[in-house]
């Protein structure tokens, strides 16, 4: 599905990504994990090209997104992301911004759009909110708003920044709830995340990032129980 | 106190139209503001370079020169240049036009630029094209930003509009003087239109606190 060969990425003179390559099977759910600082939020965003890697390929559906001939826009139409502040459009209801992308950039019509719309309210539990702002919903809500309207889009693949992390504690779960569903409709995804229980219970795969460096990868079990370096046993001794 | 109105009470009509004559000259030259100004933004913030210099040589040179010079140099100079015979009104608004496209464009960059990054990246991410992410996204929360030193600049631009009066265009400013010339007294005129301009302004200004507070209460944030 996605193919990560040889991915580096400098910000000046320092160098946030070392030579990473992986590639992301249709279905898999991948948790990123690692230090803060580590490079997570780097990686996850040269997949849609938020971030222009210094070298190496992005390879999404046989395309290269790094080659400058590759329609940016259109790719990036199949991949959903997630922020950890949501950035949701403040002046646009809720439902305007599920709607908005897909007739706005996609160019589906208005009827379809917001059928789809309120039946993705309705899984994430929002549907009564549909003409709400978003600045009066909850943070819990509000993420559920965001993927939500990342899924109007229809991606193949969804991209998660530490979805949990601007949250109160009481609204991790309705969140980590939506995206358990997620995960179980066979959606393919890459979740940055601090949430190990998450990790460990949906996730395939475990991508341990250190110093901008792919330092083990391996499945969740295997990972939690027997880490193979010092620094990923280092990491999950603090954080567990 | 030497004061007599009485004497202007016959040319208060002929003042009066000078408010019309004012009033659609800083529209005319505020639409032309507002739109150069908007293109000149969107070059101060794209990526191309040759844009970004354009916009800061341009806003350099209509801030760091007098805007009576400007007013002047289009006034005297494209007829000797072009032999084309511009109409006073028409090189007073094409000089104040571009003059405020200068300020304009910087009260719009700034207010587009402290829109959160992360609105812009959300819009990308979801395969929004650049022209629509601005114009349906950024720029109507930009507005919010920007309403305000628009404002001032509207008033500014009122105000300094009498400067017109220099090239014979027969706005408020002149209208007064040419009164004066007649009756042989230029305070009474004077202090007449200078009432004029303070009523407009208080009611741009009064119009721009209404508007704030619009938004304000439409701004679910
Ligand atoms: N836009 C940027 N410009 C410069 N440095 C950046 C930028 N974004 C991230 N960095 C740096 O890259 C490193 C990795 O950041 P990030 O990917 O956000 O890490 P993580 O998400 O794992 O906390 C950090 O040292 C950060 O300071
Ligand atoms: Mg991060």
């Amino acid at each position: 599905m996605i193919k990560v060969d040889n991915l580096t990425k400098k910000f000046g003179n320092n160098e946030v990504l070392r030579n990473i390559s992986t590639e992301i099977a249709q279905g898999e759910v991948v948790s990123i994990i690692g230090p803060s600082g580590s490079g997570k939020s780097t990686f996850l965003r040269c997949m849609n090209m938020l971030e222009t890697p210094t070298s190496g390929k992005i390879v999404f559906d046989q395309q290269d997104l790094t080659d400058s001939k590759t329609p940016v826009n259109k790719m990036r139409q199949r991949i959903g992301m997630v922020f950890q502040h949501f950035h949701l459009f403040p002046h646009l209801t809720v439902l305007e911004n599920l709607t908005y992308a897909p007739l706005k950039a996609k160019g589906v019509n208005k009827q379809v759009a917001q059928e789809k719309a309120r039946e993705l309210l309705k899984r994430v539990g929002l549907s009564e909110k549909e003409a709400a702002y978003p600045n009066s919903l909850s943070g819990g809500q509000k993420q559920r708003v965001a993927i939500a309207r990342a899924l109007a889009m229809e991606p193949e693949l969804m991209l998660f920044d530490e979805p949990t992390s601007a949250l109160d504690p009481e609204m991790v779960k309705e969140v980590l709830d939506v995206m358990k569903d997620l995960a179980k409709s066979g959606m393919t995804m890459v979740v940055v995340t601090h949430e190990m229980g998450f990790a460990r219970e949906v996730a395939d795969r475990i991508l341990f990032l250190d110093h901008g460096v792919l330092l083990e990868e391996g499945n969740p079990v295997e990972f939690f129980s027997q880490p193979k370096t010092a620094r990923a046993k280092d990491f999950l001794d603090k954080i567990l | 106190m030497n004061l007599d109105f009485s004497q202007i009470t016959p040319y208060i009509p002929f003042m009066l139209e000078g408010i019309w004559v004012t009033l659609k000259f800083v529209a005319v030259a505020l639409i032309v503001g507002f739109i150069l100004g908007t293109l000149l933004a969107l070059c101060k913030i794209s990526n191309i370079k040759p844009l970004n210099w354009f916009a800061i040589a341009y806003t350099s040179i209509f801030r760091g020169t007098p805007l009576i010079l400007q007013l002047m140099t289009f006034y005297f100079a494209i007829p000797q240049l072009t032999g084309y015979d511009i109409s006073p009104f028409l090189s007073a608004v094409l000089a104040f036009g571009l003059n405020s496209a200068a300020y304009i464009s910087e009260i719009i960059r700034a207010g587009i630029q402290a829109v959160d990054k992360g609105q812009t990246e959300a819009a990308m991410a979801l395969g929004v094209p650049y022209r629509q992410m601005m114009k349906d996204i950024i720029l109507p929360q930009a507005l919010k930003n920007i309403l305000p030193s628009l404002m001032n600049e509207v008033i500014t631009l009122t105000k300094e509009s009498a400067l017109v009066s220099t090239i014979s265009v027969l706005d408020l400013m002149r209208r007064a003087q040419v009164v004066g010339a007649d009756i042989y007294r230029n305070f009474e005129p004077l202090l007449f239109v200078g009432l004029i301009y303070w009523i407009m302004v208080f009611g741009l200004s009064t119009i721009g606190k209404v508007l704030e507070r619009r938004l304000k209460v439409s701004d679910q944030s």
